[in-house]
């Protein structure tokens, strides 16, 4: 396990969101989780991320707790990156990927040849080589997201966890950000782990399925062991038909509506 | 397939020297500056004269000006202008609003209610005197506020409890400090020029004793600068990146402390300056601040030293105090900043 949340305790204050939750995460897979709005999963993502410390329980890191690692050793293994983010006015794509860096930098050593090629890397994986100069404020939503991605890419950790990266992008650009994290995963052997709202882009771009509801999960397993219509109607109150996706065989929610 | 081409190294090699050139750039303005605060005052003196009273002072009246008034009003202008331009370049950053000055952290009320009491209830006359209280009472009040915008927060104070705090921190001493000046006709002559800000008649003395602060400051706003541009992106992004947010945030109040606390103590309520000069360095530097820090405290120097000198010579015979140039210069430029047509976004 690379990463694994033991009987983890989560909230806000006094308000508890998940309470006594067990997950892990194996090496090299693409795991997303789905559930209702105020299920916990992106909770759950940020306190995998260290971002929120867990009144009870551990995450454990390979193995070491996370919260007793220092913050800046974690972020050379571990990369988050939260839900719609934003950037100070006139920020161009080539600055923001190098902010990435900033775990691999000392305040007296401040760029390297390892920086320097890190972020090109970065940007001829997410396509943004010739728009490296461009402010961010001038790209599409879907530039704009990859060029997320990209400082999180620059980071080097092969861990990384999104939350929804597909948030406010039209279907074109949502396709075109999960066919990125798949090559992540694919070409570069990265360890994924993400929040979708999307069932059926969720069913196809994953290795493994964990469904939230109410702090707890539910099901956990492949799409096809997971995406099932009793599970639907457990976890979303939903009635659907699911089918076999004629492009990639995965499960594809078809919901029924009361009009139909 | 193409081979991938570093895209950047050109890029930034021209972003590089540019960035080199601003610099040297604003060091002229700066040394241009320097030059009229010393050579043009009240009393008119000619070039040769105030070389003669710079290089080899023989204790006549023109050398007398120069040696004991002009040259430590410049260094003073040059540390307070330097230290108001990085506090409110410090300030705007952590706080991500544009609107933010060093003042919100409660030093100039602090400052003024120190000054006020030490006059009233210890007596304390003279300039030197009230400046060691001034300094006393600005940074006890940041620490203050900043406590206050802790109490209820999770992990160290936020950008709105501590403005929060700071605005009910100012605006009860600014009620306390009233109160005592009505009572006393000496207070309210010292906090009525303290309040409009001024770099005259302060002794090299003064120069001395607020040099340690000032510099323990700048250095911890540089060492803060890589930290501030990771937290740029937002708590979660910084946090993702390695970053101690709270340990940031409390280096940042620390230095803003400490230069916004010293300037203020010195020369009186100049915060304007602070709000003002990182929108002159940002369209410079761009949202890096460890080019946005030294842009803005070049820049917070010239600002200071110009309006000086202006100040110096509208309203000839006597004097228009710095505070009152810049605020009547500064408020038509700010004036053009918020009708400007997107809004800042920092």
């Amino acid at each position: 396990m690379r990463l694994q949340a033991v009987d983890v305790k989560l909230g806000y204050g006094d308000r508890i969101i998940v309470d006594g939750l067990d997950l892990g995460i194996e090496a090299g897979t693409v795991t997303t989780i789905i559930g209702p709005n105020g299920c916990g999963k992106s909770t759950l993502l940020r306190a995998l991320g260290r971002l929120l410390k867990p009144s009870g329980g551990e995450v454990l890191l390979d193995g070491k707790r996370i919260d007793r690692m220092p913050t800046k050793e974690v972020a050379k293994v571990l990369g988050v990156l939260p839900q719609a983010p934003t950037a100070p006015e006139g920020l161009t794509v080539a600055d923001l990927v190098a902010r990435g860096r900033h775990p691999h930098q000392t305040w007296y050593r401040q760029w390297s040849s390892d920086d320097e090629s890190a972020v090109s890397e970065a940007l001829s994986m997410t396509g943004l080589l010739d728009l490296g100069e461009r402010p961010l404020d001038e790209l599409s939503g879907g530039q704009r997201q990859r060029a997320w991605i990209s400082m999180a890419l620059a980071q080097g950790t092969d861990l990384l966890l999104l939350d929804e990266p597909t948030t406010f992008l039209d279907l074109a650009h949502q396709v075109e950000v999960l066919e990125l994290v798949r090559r992540l995963h694919g070409e570069l052997g990265r360890t994924v782990v993400m929040v979708l709202h999307d069932l059926n882009l969720a069913a196809r771009y994953a290795d493994r399925l964990v469904a939230m509801r109410g702090g707890e999960v539910i099901a956990a397993g492949t799409p096809a062991e997971v995406l099932t219509e009793s599970l639907l109607s457990e976890v979303f109150d939903l009635d659907a038909k699911v089918i076999e996706d004629p492009v990639a065989g995965t499960p594809l929610v078809v919901p029924i509506g009361v009009r139909h | 397939m193409t081979v991938a081409r570093p895209p950047s190294a050109g890029g930034v090699r021209t972003v590089r020297r540019r960035r080199l050139l601003v610099l040297t750039a604003l060091f002229a303005t700066l040394a241009a500056a320097v030059a009229l605060s010393i050579a043009v005052g009240a009393k008119p003196i000619s070039p040769a004269d105030v070389w003669h009273g710079l290089t080899d002072p023989s204790g006549t009246e023109n050398d007398i000006v120069i040696q004991s008034l002009r040259l430590p009003r410049t260094a003073i202008g040059i540390m307070a202008g330097i230290a108001l331009g990085v506090a409110g370049a410090l300030m705007q950053g952590h706080t991500r609003n544009p609107l933010a000055d060093p003042g919100l952290l409660g030093v100039t009320q602090g400052a003024a209610f120190a000054m006020v009491l030490s006059i009233l209830v210890l007596g304390v006359t003279g300039l030197y005197g009230y400046i060691w209280f001034g300094l006393a009472g600005a940074l006890i009040a940041s620490v203050g506020v900043f406590a206050l915008g802790m109490v209820g927060g999770r992990g160290g104070p936020t950008p709105v409890t501590l403005a929060l705090a700071g605005t009910a921190v100012s605006a009860f001493l600014y009620a306390l400090t009233s109160t005592m000046v009505l009572m006393d006709e000496q207070a309210m002559d010292v906090f009525r020029f303290w309040q409009s800000g001024s770099i005259a008649a302060r002794g090299s003395e003064i120069a001395w004793q607020v040099l340690p602060f000032i510099a323990a400051g700048l250095v911890l706003a540089l060492v803060n600068a890589p930290a501030l541009n990771a937290l740029s992106l937002g708590e979660d992004v910084a946090r993702a990146l390695g970053q101690n947010v709270t340990l940031t945030r409390t280096v940042g109040v620390a230095a803003i402390t400490l230069l916004s606390g010293a300037s203020v103590a010195a020369c009186g309520a100049l915060s304007f300056l602070g709000l003002m000069v990182p929108h002159l360095a940002r369209p410079l530097s761009g949202p890096d601040h460890r080019w946005l820090l030294p842009y803005s405290g070049l820049l917070g120097a010239c600002a200071l030293l110009l309006a000086d000198v202006v100040g110096r010579v509208v309203a000839r015979p006597g004097e228009l105090e710095v505070g009152v140039v810049l605020a009547m210069l500064g408020a038509p430029f700010f004036i053009a900043l918020v009708r400007r047509r997107k809004p800042i976004r920092l």
